[in-house]
């Protein structure tokens, strides 16, 4: 199996790459349309900030290839909130595969929200044997709200999408490399579609 | 509900675990990633590995350690000491370390906080501030709390999240190393000011002060060194009563 993490320029990739071979798995790097395109499995990932990264994303090209892969393709934090139609930071304007807009958390909880929350109403396969309120690890500021894509939904001053899926790709908005056991299985779930 | 973190810290000098720690099931005591693997299955939420060498090949040193780590451990990880430019930020990152902490340097080139976030975003970012009460008024120190700075701890704790740091682990120089509880107060008017996560840190020695910290002192999260290393505090032991006391944690 050929595992594609998308190397733009974002992200905290070591870290995806190391999970990945935890589980007994390979995966490369790469900016190359082609080999993203060939892979059976695509993860997009993504830290720091929304416009810039969106910027090294136009930049590489990458913008109009992913949105058209027909593989499992997850996003991972930043990475997912690019899949949406738009950011509120840096009014980024997203890949629009998924159909919401991201927004700030407002003043009446600390932002970042940094540490481990639990995830609810579990909807995909994605999921698969996770059980409801178990913990999982984020560090945001911008969150999706509940749509109709929502997979998971986490509590923190309101009720917003800590997972979304459409088809073939999914986006965590929590780091399943670093959530434990419980970010582990998630991933591998991805890794056996 | 987004849990309350416990974090053991870790000194590490030359690439290995400074002195200190005393876990008989470990193969190498002074192995930081066998330590790291051990508090990490123990239900730790993070950890710190603070680096407190002092030679040339300090960032190489310390660059291989984070990638060993990340190779091991699948819970996040802050790296700090003597960390000062974006270049050394830039290098720890790429090896697999989830957020940096800065505390001298930022104090000296506050202007550091902001080109990192730029660089890096807010939420990699920790800035550590140690403090203690000088006639009543809480002052911040360099060099492990022995050389006091005009600025005064709330003043710059605002100044630091004006300046876009996503976290700031605070450390009490009062309650360092005495084990008899955090620095509430001071803590919970840093909650109360601020707007971002504050890390309590300098004090811990039984499980009360955590549940203290976490509700008088309002801390998101709590460090602890000696109290682990020394197993007199066993996390998931710690992190049950916690929950006995209506604090939410992972268990």
């Amino acid at each position: 199996m050929k595992i594609v993490i998308i190397n733009y320029g974002a992200g905290n990739i070591q870290s995806i790459k190391f999970a990945i071979k935890r589980l007994g798995f390979d995966a490369v790097l790469s900016s190359d349309a082609e080999e993203i395109k060939n892979a059976d499995k695509v993860i997009f990932p993504g830290v720091g900030e929304a416009s810039s990264a969106m910027k090294m994303l136009l930049n590489s090209g990458l913008d109009s290839i992913i949105p058209t892969l027909k593989q499992p393709v997850l996003g991972i934090c930043l990475g997912m909130q690019l899949m949406c139609n738009s950011s509120e930071e840096g009014n980024t304007t997203g890949l629009g595969i998924f159909d919401v807009d991201v927004i700030k958390f407002d003043t009446s909880v600390k932002v970042p929200q940094i540490g481990w929350n639990q995830i609810s109403k579990l909807k995909s396969n994605l999921f698969g044997s996770i059980a409801e309120n178990e913990h999982i690890y984020l560090v945001h500021s911008f969150y999706a709200p509940l749509c109709s894509e929502t997979i998971a939904e986490c509590s923190y001053g309101l009720n917003y999408s800590a997972a979304l899926q459409k088809g073939n790709f999914y986006g965590t908005q929590f780091h399943p490399e670093k959530s434990s056991d419980v970010g582990e299985k998630i991933l591998e779930n991805f890794l056996k579609m | 509900m987004l849990a309350k973190r416990i974090i053991p810290c870790l000194d590490i000098k030359d690439g290995r675990t400074v002195k200190g720690v005393n876990f008989v099931d470990l193969r190498d005591a002074g192995d930081p990633v066998e330590l790291a693997e051990i508090y990490s299955k123990e239900g730790a939420d993070e950890l710190v590995f603070l680096d407190i060498s002092a030679t040339e090949q300090k960032r190489k040193t310390l660059a291989d350690l984070v990638y060993r780590v990340a190779e091991k451990v699948n819970i996040p990880f802050t790296v700090g000491g003597g960390i000062s430019s974006v270049e050394d930020v830039d290098i720890l990152l790429q090896n697999g370390a989830d957020k940096v902490s800065i505390n001298s340097s930022a104090v000296k080139n506050p202007q550091l906080i902001n080109d990192l976030v730029a660089k890096f975003g807010s939420q990699c970012i920790v800035v550590a501030i140690d403090a203690k009460q000088i006639d009543g008024e809480w002052i911040v120190h360099l060099v492990g709390g022995k050389v006091p700075t005009e600025r005064k701890l709330f003043e710059w704790a605002k100044e630091v999240e004006e300046r876009g740091a996503g976290e700031i682990l605070f450390t009490s120089m009062d309650n360092d190393g005495t084990k008899d509880g955090f620095a509430n107060e001071a803590l919970a008017r840093l909650s109360t000011e601020l707007n971002i996560p504050i890390i309590a840190s300098g004090g811990a020695g039984n499980m009360q002060h955590f549940s203290d910290t976490f509700i008088e002192g309002k801390a998101d999260a709590a460090l602890a060194a000696s109290v682990f290393h020394f197993k007199e505090i066993g996390i998931q032991e710690l992190k049950l009563e916690l929950q006995g006391n209506g604090i939410p944690v992972r268990v």
